[in-house]
């Protein structure tokens, strides 16, 4: 018998506290794969966010660090400046990276950080209980936007990563989306390239910005989100390959 | 370098920190502690280290989390109002137990205050500061010597019991110039740090976190840290006793303030007045035995710090009402003279003899 799919080894052979539908189980796989292909386990450092993916650790495993809200790339930076030889990844939800986080990623792409940065937008914050994030978009009901969120009052959706493309000292932006097969693969390439360029020790941050799908706060079922994601939330953060 | 050379404070402490094997620091600029930053600036690349000038203070503090669990010796130094934002960080530390420097040379407050020196984070520094029940290891030096002589022990006590010692200077010390000698002396003996975070090779994935969910296991981990915080307390409290033979009265201080009052003290002995002063090296653990015994001994304490009374709770609490402790307070970049002081002295004693 031909084996076409098996578990990658870095990834944890254990049920995930996810909901059906989320995004998070899939990114989390992808990520290890990268690891994997690239024979990095044994010199990766992954950081957890606070947010839905905050036990990253209990699912990837390598060496994990689990940090304040927002501060990722400044821990990463502590890391990597020290330890110029280990491969740092930090993996932020959009309230994490986008909102408490701006200055944090902001600088580390100013600075020209080598790391890799993955970034899960499903336009939300999903641990707390489904309130508006920076990323949410106009019209979209959260927690705190009952009425659904207005330029007027709470502003536009933030682009995180057509900010970063602008830094010299960003090397790779791209944004991906896990709307369906062609999606997941597309983001692997992605997730990979980023890991590559820090192992190949390109001189800057590489950046993948991830849609994904928050099926229990965006409030439909799976299928649903995976197609609320191509319809609608592409059309404020558009795909593809930003910078680099 | 085994010659006295003349330093101020905060560039002598920078010196030993990198004597001391500081393999990283980060910092953001603030006054009265900008020298200890470009002196970094200058040396850590100088001694292939690393140095980063950080967007805030919250991210210094979080590089620091970052070096420090990777098992490097790391630091950061600011002064008041960039050690509040500090706190967030400094919990995490105390959470995750890793071993971390931080230098505050303090200034006056609340809010932006004043550049001028003060003691007015001695609540902070000594009760955790930020979030959840944990502490620091908070040196208290007073004089640039001392400095230079408590950075390298600083590094020690954070690596040996993993955790964050801050070292509690104030704009005086920073800024003052004093012959210095820098020596070497052989340093504690450590345990590894196989808890770091080196990439998983050839053992289990090492996880370093702060967040545990799971039904009791945070009380547990606050007990673990409370029992390390107790074996602290039982070995590493340091205090200077001066003058304290046949004295009546006992004035309490600590840094640059205690250095005012020993010039005080010094003064009124030669006038014959019964008096002396305990000087509380380490604030966290706070002489608290010390000062206890000390309290069945002497008939009147007297505390003298930079503040409107922070460190006199502590001696109050030490004293227990065995004899009376007043309060010289000067806060908000207020500096107490040598003959203020005396003053003081000459009425307690003027009042004792009665
Ligand atoms: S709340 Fe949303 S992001 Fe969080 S686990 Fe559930 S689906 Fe995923």
């Amino acid at each position: 018998m031909k084996t076409v799919f098996a578990r990658t080894p870095s990834l944890k052979d254990c049920p995930t506290h996810y909901c059906p539908g989320c995004g998070h189980g899939i990114a989390h796989r992808l990520v290890a794969e990268c690891i994997d292909e690239l024979d990095i386990r044994e010199r990766t450092i992954g950081i957890a966010p606070v947010g839905c993916a905050v036990l990253l650790y209990d699912y990837i495993d390598v060496d994990c660090i689990e940090v304040a809200h927002g501060r990722a790339p400044a821990v990463a930076t502590g890391m990597k400046r020290t330890n110029p030889e280990k491969i740092i990844f930090s993996y932020q939800g959009d309230g994490d990276l986008a909102s408490i986080g701006a200055a944090e990623i902001l600088h580390a792409g100013h600075r020209g950080e080598q790391l890799t940065v993955i970034f899960i937008n499903n336009a939300i914050f999903g641990m707390t209980g489904g309130q508006m994030a920076p990323t949410t978009t106009l019209g979209q009901v959260t927690a705190t936007t009952p009425r659904g969120r207005t330029a007027a009052e709470q502003g536009y959706p933030l682009q995180v990563s057509e900010i970063m493309a602008l830094l010299p000292g960003v090397i790779y932006v791209e944004r991906t989306a896990l709307d369906g097969a062609a999606g997941v693969r597309k983001t692997k390439k992605a997730i990979k390239h980023a890991f590559e360029l820090q192992v190949e020790g390109a001189e800057g941050l590489a950046l993948v910005e991830v849609l994904s799908p928050c099926p229990t706060y965006w409030r439909m079922p799976p299928a649903k989100a995976t197609e609320w994601i191509k319809t609608e939330m592409t059309k404020v953060f558009p795909l593809g390959r930003l910078k680099g | 370098m085994s010659q006295r050379v003349l330093m101020c404070g905060n560039e002598a402490l920078a010196e030993a920190a990198i004597l001391a094997g500081c393999d990283a620091y980060f910092g953001y600029p603030i006054t009265p502690q900008n020298e200890i930053t470009a002196y970094m600036s200058r040396r850590m690349p100088e001694e292939g280290r690393v140095f980063i000038q950080s967007e805030s203070e919250l991210a210094a503090i979080s590089m620091v989390f970052g070096a420090a669990a990777t098992g490097k010796r790391a630091m950061t130094s600011s002064s008041s109002p960039g050690v509040s934002l500090m706190q967030e960080g400094i919990s995490y530390l105390a959470g995750a137990e890793l071993p971390a420097v931080v230098v505050n040379v303090m200034r006056g407050g609340p809010g932006l205050g004043s550049i001028a020196p003060s003691q007015s984070d001695y609540f902070q520094a000594t009760r955790g500061g930020g979030h959840g029940d944990y502490r620091t290891i908070v040196l208290g030096p007073s004089t640039v010597q001392e400095l230079v002589d408590y950075m390298p022990l600083a590094f020690d006590l954070a690596d040996q019991y993993q955790m964050t010692v801050l070292v509690l200077a104030d704009g005086i010390l920073g800024q003052m110039m004093e012959p210095i000698l820098f020596e070497k002396r052989p340093g504690r003996e450590l345990p590894p740090k196989d808890w770091a975070l080196t990439g998983a090779k050839g053992r289990e994935q090492n996880i370093v976190r702060s967040l545990w969910l799971a039904e009791g296991k945070l009380e547990e981990q606050n007990r673990k840290l409370q029992a390390k915080y107790d074996q602290i307390q039982k070995n590493e409290v340091l205090c200077e006793e001066y003058r304290l033979e046949g004295a009546e009265i006992v004035v309490v201080a600590y840094g640059i303030a205690a250095r005012i009052v020993r010039s005080a003290v010094s003064r009124a002995r030669q006038e014959g007045m019964p008096v002396g002063l305990i000087r509380p090296i380490t604030l966290w653990p706070f002489p608290t035995e010390q000062i206890s015994r000390a309290a069945e001994q002497f008939r009147l304490f007297l505390t003298v710090e930079m503040s409107s009374g922070q460190m006199v709770e502590d001696v109050r609490l030490a004293v227990a009402g065995k004899a009376p402790v007043l309060l010289h307070g000067r806060p908000g970049g207020g500096v107490p003279t040598v003959d203020e002081i005396l003053d003081i002295i000459k009425e307690l004693s003027v009042s004792v003899k009665r």
